[in-house]
């Protein structure tokens, strides 16, 4: 079959993978259109997609207005960076030493990590609250760091991909007078990029949108992340304003949505690429 | 004096046994073939050697220097590996660079942009360069030096692997089974040129292999692995002509050795057929021993007058020679003969043949392997007595 030609089956196939994406979408499509809305026609009975009046400009003036749109950003961009940064730090080495080191605890640790996968961060928020009230660090960036600096999921992820790099490349570059150390920054990161921004996706998606955590232990608006500046849209004296609301979550999902179309091609690669070939 | 000597190595994984109690010594610029089947612990002698796994037992001593406790980086020994295990990530130019590298700039100097502005730093970096510039010209690898491994053929890798190895002058070089990936044409000619580059830069040379006609064809001495023992060290020559163990018989020439059972008297003398044979020493009772001739000492004639009779059972014409498969009557053991196409075309199956053994070319061997010297040799055979 020719790339032009539209059997049957190629029309089926792509009506159905378009509908898919269309349900899927919906939310979002749905999302652009409120926030082109005023609040009267949100709260019409009439369901259109297309606003009557559009009130893009009023609605995006307004969330600009209401909230330190600049800071927030921030806060997200410099939150999500130093928690993916300090995971990676500390998962490769680990991930590396479990996959690749032989030591007697290396099967006891792999059921400490997977232990670790069980257990969500809900079920230690108290503790971990009260320790930081404590150590007097709520509302810092520590506080919002410190919970995710070691990833075992990260940790669990690079495993698996390292244990695919041959033994003998690690051995190579031993007999070439690299410590471990320089194996792990000069042989295993230069070829652990798939996996590596594979894991970016999960961490920086998660972090970037999570509500919880920075609910918990940031009251101070100048540490709000993106998440916790939109709950100042609702219950405010006048009531919720959704169109101004949705124009907020359309600007804080922007980056989210450019930095994947950018690194789309790389995460393809990513997941299609079919190991090391020395 | 020996470069390289190695002193009842022993290593075990979970209670099996791998190499029970190696000993080797290399001489400078020796090449030394390991062979033996696989499962043999051929490899895993080498890694010890590198330094990249440890021996439970025994001393190393590379260059006068006991390594036993000495990183596998500070042994100062270059390895290729079956895999070639060349960086992915980095072109063939900067694959040679790095262990060069590592070895000369310092830690500052390797950093990344800070290291550029080290002192003495672009020196160095030119020397190396142009000492990768010339390995790779003698390798004939230059065009290849800006191409990642990923874009180059089996054999290019090897040589760029080998070009890696070589560039630093090590004491002591580690191939393990270095040309396994290459197809047949290019392994032949890979011998050649490995063999040459052995000779050029007379480094002793440790060479794992399970293939015997490299290890014959490439070696100044062969050593014998089989079942994590050492069975023989000496040179290809000896070797195939004169093992010392039953299993290093086996393991070398093709059609494989021909060995039967029979049985020693007290006195030391073997009789097979009309063949008779003197071992040293004297037994207290009648003890079993294994008869081993080579294919191409085996005879087969029309005659009658050998010292066994056969019937042939299937020829294979391998052009230059035609190997025999024949049954020996009465005892009904099989024995393969190599013989010349004109000797040859007189066989055909079924035929009843009459055999014979070059009688200094027997060898005997106890049923636990060992070899067992003959200290005279006596030929009864018909045709011997119509002779005399």
């Amino acid at each position: 079959m020719t790339a032009h030609s539209l059997s049957l089956g190629r029309i089926l196939r792509f009506t159905l993978l378009s509908l898919g994406a269309l349900i899927f979408l919906a939310p979002y499509i749905f999302m652009i259109s409120t926030a082109g809305k005023a609040q009267s026609e949100i709260f019409s009975s009439s369901l259109s997609l297309i606003p009557e009046h559009w009130s893009y400009v009023e609605n995006f003036t307004k969330a600009l207005s209401r909230v330190s749109m600049p800071t927030l950003l921030l806060n997200g961009v410099i939150v999500c960076a130093m928690i993916f940064l300090v995971q990676v730090v500390v998962a490769i080495p680990c991930a590396y030493a479990m996959a690749k080191l032989k030591f007697r605890a290396a099967r006891f640790m792999m059921v400490l990590v997977m232990l670790g996968l069980l257990v969500p961060i809900h079920a230690t928020a108290l503790p971990l609250y009260v320790a930081f009230d404590r150590l007097a660090v709520l509302n810092s960036y520590t506080a919002l760091v410190a919970p995710f600096s070691i990833s075992v999921f990260a940790i669990f992820l690079f495993l698996q991909f390292f244990r695919a790099i041959p033994d003998d490349l690690i051995h190579a570059a031993r007999l070439d007078g690299m410590s471990e150390v320089g194996i792990v920054a000069r042989v295993v990161v230069p070829n652990a990029w798939p996996a590596i921004t594979a894991f970016a996706i999960f961490s920086v998606v998660a972090h970037w949108n999570d509500l919880f955590w920075p609910l918990i232990v940031v009251t101070n608006q100048d540490y709000a992340t993106p998440p916790l500046g939109l709950l100042s849209f609702r219950a405010a004296e006048a009531g919720d304003d959704y169109g101004a609301l949705m124009a907020a979550t359309l600007i804080i999902t922007l980056p989210l949505v450019a930095a994947f179309l950018l690194a789309q091609k790389r995460f393809v690669e990513g997941i299609t690429m079919t190991g090391l070939k020395g | 004096m020996s470069v390289l000597s190695l002193c009842k190595i022993t290593k075990s994984f979970g209670g099996n046994a791998i190499l029970k109690g190696v000993s080797l010594e290399a001489q400078g610029g020796e090449f030394i073939a390991l062979v033996g089947p696989s499962g043999c612990g051929k490899s895993t002698l080498l890694r010890i050697v590198a330094g990249l796994d440890h021996a439970e037992g025994g001393e190393i001593v590379i260059g006068g220097r006991a390594v036993s406790a000495v990183a596998a980086a500070d042994r100062n020994v270059a390895m290729v590996f079956q895999s070639y295990a060349l960086y992915p990530h980095l072109t063939a130019g900067q694959n040679i660079a790095v262990p060069l590298a590592m070895r000369r700039l310092t830690t500052p100097q390797r950093l990344p942009f800070i290291g550029n502005l080290m002192p003495g730093q672009r020196q160095i970096r030119a020397d190396i360069q142009r000492q990768v510039k010339e390995m790779a010209g003698s390798l004939k690898i230059d065009h290849l030096l800006d191409r990642k491994p990923g874009q180059m053929s089996g054999g290019q890798r090897q040589r760029v692997a080998l070009a890696r190895a070589m560039v630093r002058s090590p004491s002591v070089f580690l191939m393990d089974e270095p040309l396994s990936n290459l197809d047949a044409n290019l392994r032949v000619h890979a011998r050649g040129e490995i063999v040459e580059l052995h000779r050029r830069a007379g480094v002793p040379t440790l060479y794992v292999t399970h293939d015997q006609s490299e290890a014959l064809s490439m070696a100044d001495r062969v050593a014998v692995m089989i079942g994590g023992n050492l069975l023989q060290l000496a040179s290809p020559q000896e070797i195939y002509d004169d093992p010392a163990h039953i299993e290093v018989a086996r393991f070398l020439g093709q059609p494989r050795i021909n060995v039967m059972e029979t049985r020693m008297d007290a006195s030391g003398t073997v009789r097979f057929g009309a063949l008779t044979l003197a071992a040293d020493g004297v037994r207290s009772s009648e003890t079993p021993v294994l008869i081993g001739v080579r294919p191409e000492f085996v005879h087969l004639s029309v005659r009658a007058d050998g010292i066994l009779r056969a019937r042939v059972e299937r020829t294979e014409f391998l052009g230059s020679e035609v190997i025999v498969h024949a049954r020996l009557d009465g005892i009904g053991e099989a024995i393969v003969a190599k013989v010349g196409p004109a000797e040859a075309a007189t066989l055909v199956a079924g035929m009843p043949v009459s055999v014979d053994i070059e009688p200094d070319r027997a060898m005997l061997f106890a049923v636990t392997g060992e070899r067992l010297r003959a200290k005279t040799v006596a030929v009864a055979s018909a045709r011997e007595k119509a002779r005399g």
